[in-house]
């Protein structure tokens, strides 16, 4: 039964390195600066569609935090996010017309640059809209924590998705181009989170926060999975199984402690609940592009009539890593 | 008064050469080795950028691998070369590449001046540490190892248990008391030099060739054979965690280390900027003649190690989910439940926040949803009342809320009614519960319903063995909670000693007698409502002996301390 199961395991990961293989045509470069990666970056992976105003933050955030190279996919934007990232110097770019929904959401064009130029580095596998926060992160750079991690041996680091929003409507205060999103988006809920483990993948399913408090009371098994583990040490023959939620070979998953312990963890501050709110549920609802047939967005787009407000008088304003560490949401490990 | 450092270096050689020339120009000899694994053009490079100071040299290179005779060979061979090259220096330091100066070369100095025959050399017998990697503590003398423990795990363990199983001792040289320390020392010339020159060394040396971890032990074990007088001490700041591997230092770690007053740390990670800018420089220190303190940083990892291995107790998260029975605290606080009060006794929550000052809910696990103490629809952290929510993962709903109210002890109410019973295991197996159990209350909002008897008579049914099946598990022999169970005659009989314990279990400082009571509901007419069931066919069995005729009442609560005389 075991054996069965090892062997399953194995045939989808093989499945998912042939579809990256096969998709890899469906990217064209734009901008190849892979050349100038140094042999110790940390590299950050993307794929994207119209997100400019939200990418001179972005990028300002992680390169402050050390990231040596960004590699972007573009799924086709309209608003001048491919020109703009064509114009970075530690950026290279691909671009896509192709479905983003039969590319597996994403991963198998990811799966295939982080095979590509990924082997051998830390990579980190976002979303624009994802801001990773971890241990000492004020003070320490990321090729701290990746060098402390390789003196352990550790491969995979967790950062559970911890939703941010703003007091008040979501539309309610505009973004600017530049700004930092949790200026507007400052709020998160600090302890209703539900985990299960998943005996096949090895990985635990975290739900709860905003989203399945005020989207999914009613059915709260399809509210969004926030286990992600975006911090990799990449190895040929790693890959993304379900976007980053879980990667295979599935000890890769296991970035947990089951003895009582703590292991080291991190948050992705998820800046989505930020204006133009609306607009995006929109059109992402009419491209049916998302997970599970959009369920998700089709649940926002019924609140939409009235712009829902997350907020309520628990709710806690977010401060730094350590107010994080101190409810419980990510752990230092022995990190010191 | 001369001090050498030898220097041992594998990686970030730059930095090496900064600490290198840091102590060269002031005056102290450099002997470098360098692990013949590093690159080649790396090492060049090392040599070139020191290759002004004529008091810095190379010491034959080997490869060096972790925990081997090589290691010490290094040593050996730099030593020498370091008491051959520089006649005048009393003490010999020995530091890797990656440690760092806390406090100018003159205090160290001088601080070695007023010990001028000390060797500072962590030096303890396998008896007394409990530090050992492995688990292998006297055994690293007696048995051999001739596979990698990084590499070749398996084949060591087996090699060790196969070894112990058919009692191979290797013979420890004569006169040897195996000791093992801190590879990191400094030693005076004398011993040293005894050391190196003693007539047994070949001896010796093929004896701790194939000691494991030499270099915990080859110097440690020797100097007990010259020394003269031991500091059973290093005076390198340099800390292991659980695993074995030292703890690193970074940028934010400067005051603790500035404050620690020892003169050298290690490990300093190679890219920290501010640390090497901030003690490569001759800043003389607060106090120079302070003794090394290194407890506060002792505190920190202490810390960090019990935080890895133990965890926060009662905290379930992306990076802690232990196993059942390996929690380590099931839930992080005390909390109370209690089942049947809110059927026997008027407003019981009211009553009891204000007698035991603790945060009261009412049904937590109730069908329609959580009932949060005042009505509240959500709870601290954005706990959400939801029935559906709650019961997707009942056990979540309720280490979330012990949790995110730490600091004020929770309580709430249970019934037979309640939608989750499945959290029964959970709660009577964890310590952090006092569960408190008036078996049959359920039957007191039956017997003053309006309804049918017919469908009271099914209700009573499906309420008491859901009851009967709670109370067999309070019973069990796994119970860890604090379980009291009365029924409910009993308890009507006499409620104040019952309520007196657990208010005084509940708030300990606060004890005092009771002096209000909550209002218990009219009972008369309950044991004929009992017989009623009875004749219906339906055996009400928990709730004790209530006589049919007349009615059970509460005795006149005891007033004052009868026993004490004024």
């Amino acid at each position: 039964m075991k054996l069965r199961q090892l062997r399953q395991l194995r045939r989808e990961r093989r499945w998912r390195q042939f579809r990256a293989f096969r998709k890899r045509r469906e990217l064209s470069c734009v901008a190849n600066r892979t050349a100038t990666i140094k042999p110790d970056a940390v590299l950050v992976f993307v794929t994207l569609r119209n997100e400019r105003p939200r990418l001179p933050y972005f990028l300002r955030y992680y390169r402050d935090m050390g990231v040596g190279h960004f590699l972007f996919v573009d799924n086709g934007s309209e608003d001048g996010s491919r020109e703009y990232l064509t114009a970075q110097p530690d950026c290279s770019v691909w671009t896509t017309q192709a479905s983003y929904k039969s590319s597996g959401f994403g991963i198998d064009w990811l799966n295939w640059l982080l095979r590509k130029y990924g082997t051998g580095h830390w990579t980190l596998t976002l979303d624009p809209d994802e801001f990773f926060v971890y241990p000492f992160c004020d003070t320490r750079p990321i090729n701290a924590l990746t060098d402390w991690l390789d003196s352990y041996e550790i491969r995979s680091f967790p950062a559970m998705l911890l939703d941010m929003y703003p007091k008040g409507p979501i539309d309610a205060e505009p973004y600017r181009e530049g700004q930092n999103p949790f200026e507007i988006a400052s709020w998160f809920d600090s302890g209703n989170y539900m985990i299960s483990k998943n005996g096949k993948m090895q990985n635990l399913w975290i739900q709860g926060g905003p989203r399945a408090r005020c989207f999914f009371p009613d059915d709260p098994a399809d509210a969004p999975s926030l286990n992600k583990i975006p911090l990799v040490k990449w190895a040929r023959g790693l890959v993304y199984a379900s976007s980053t939620h879980m990667l295979l070979p599935r000890g890769l998953n296991r970035v947990y402690d089951e003895w009582g312990g703590e292991m080291i963890s991190g948050c992705l501050l998820h800046a989505k609940f930020l204006s133009p709110w609306s607009e995006k549920v929109s059109e992402e609802l009419e491209r049916r592009q998302h997970y599970a047939n959009s369920r998700e967005y089709r649940v926002y787009a019924e609140t939409l009539s009235e712009p829902p407000d997350l907020w309520c008088k628990w709710s806690e304003k977010y401060i730094n890593w350590r107010q994080l560490e101190i409810l419980g949401l990510m752990s230092k490990g022995n990190w010191a | 008064m001369t001090i050498g450092f030898i220097m041992m270096c594998h990686t970030a050689l730059d930095r090496a050469a900064q600490v290198a020339r840091h102590w060269a120009e002031r005056g102290a000899p450099v002997v470098i080795h360098v692990d013949k694994r590093t690159d080649a053009a790396e090492y060049g490079t090392l040599v070139k950028t020191l290759a002004d100071l004529e008091n810095v040299s190379f010491s034959p290179r080997f490869k060096c691998n972790w925990g081997t005779w090589s290691l010490v060979q290094a040593e050996q061979a730099a030593a020498e070369q370091m008491l051959a090259r520089h006649p005048e220096i009393h003490h010999v330091f020995l530091a890797s590449g990656s440690c760092l100066p806390l406090r100018p070369l003159n205090e160290l100095t001088a601080y070695l001046a007023a010990h001028p025959q000390t060797d500072f050399i962590e030096s303890v017998t396998t008896a007394e540490v409990d530090w050992t990697t492995g688990g292998i503590g006297l055994e690293r003398f007696t048995l051999r190892f001739p596979f990698s423990w990084k590499r070749q795990r398996r084949l060591f363990d087996r090699y060790v248990a196969l070894q112990r199983k058919i009692g191979f001792k290797r013979k420890i040289p004569e006169g040897l008391v195996p000791h093992l320390g801190s590879q990191w020392w400094c030693l005076t010339r004398q011993t040293l030099s005894a050391i190196l020159q003693d007539p047994r060394r070949a001896e010796f040396d093929a004896y701790f060739r194939r000691v494991w971890i030499p270099d915990e032990s080859y110097f440690q074990t020797l100097a007990r054979l010259y020394a003269t007088s031991i500091e059973s001490r290093s005076l390198t700041l340099s800390k292991f965690d659980f695993q074995g591997k030292p703890h690193v230092f970074y940028d934010d770690h400067l005051q603790l280390l500035r404050r620690s007053d020892c003169f050298v740390a290690r490990k300093i990670w190679h890219r920290a900027e501010r640390l090497y800018a901030t003690f490569l420089t001759d800043r003389a220190s607060i106090d120079p003649e302070a003794e090394p303190n290194p407890t506060k940083i002792d505190r920190l990892f202490h810390k960090a190690v019990e935080r890895r291995t133990k965890g926060r107790p009662g905290l379930y998260m992306q990076s802690r989910f232990p196993k059942k029975d390996r929690e380590n605290g099931k839930t992080s606080a005390p909390y109370s439940i209690f089942q049947g009060f809110s059927d026997l006794f008027e407003n019981f929550d009211g009553w009891l926040s204000k007698s035991a000052g603790v945060r009261v809910h009412g049904h937590l696990f109730g069908p329609e949803g959580a009932e949060f103490a005042g009505g509240e629809t959500m709870f601290n952290g954005c706990l959400s009342n939801s029935a559906t929510l709650r019961d997707y993962n009942p056990r979540a709903f309720l280490t979330n809320l012990i949790w995110n109210a730490r600091g004020e002890r929770q309580c709430f109410m249970f019934s037979p009614r309640d939608t989750q019973q499945d959290i029964d295991w959970f709660t009577a197996t964890d310590p952090n519960a006092q569960i408190s159990v008036i078996s049959g209350a359920w039957a007191v909002p039956l017997f003053r319903s309006n309804q049918d008897f017919a469908a009271i008579r099914s209700e009573a049914a499906r309420l008491q063995q859901i009851e009967m099946h709670h109370l067999s598990i309070l019973r069990s022999m796994f119970v860890k909670a604090r379980v009291r169970i009365w029924s409910l005659a009993d308890f009507v009989e006499n409620p104040m000693e019952p309520l007196q314990t657990i208010i005084d279990e509940i708030s300990p400082r606060g004890a005092r007698r009771l002096t209000e009571v909550p209002q218990m509901v009219d009972l008369s007419g309950f044991g004929q409502f009992l017989q009623s069931l009875r004749n219906q066919g339906m055996q009400p069995r928990l709730m004790g002996d209530f006589p049919v005729g007349d009615d059970l009442s509460p005795k006149a609560p005891r007033r004052g301390r009868p026993y004490l005389v004024k």
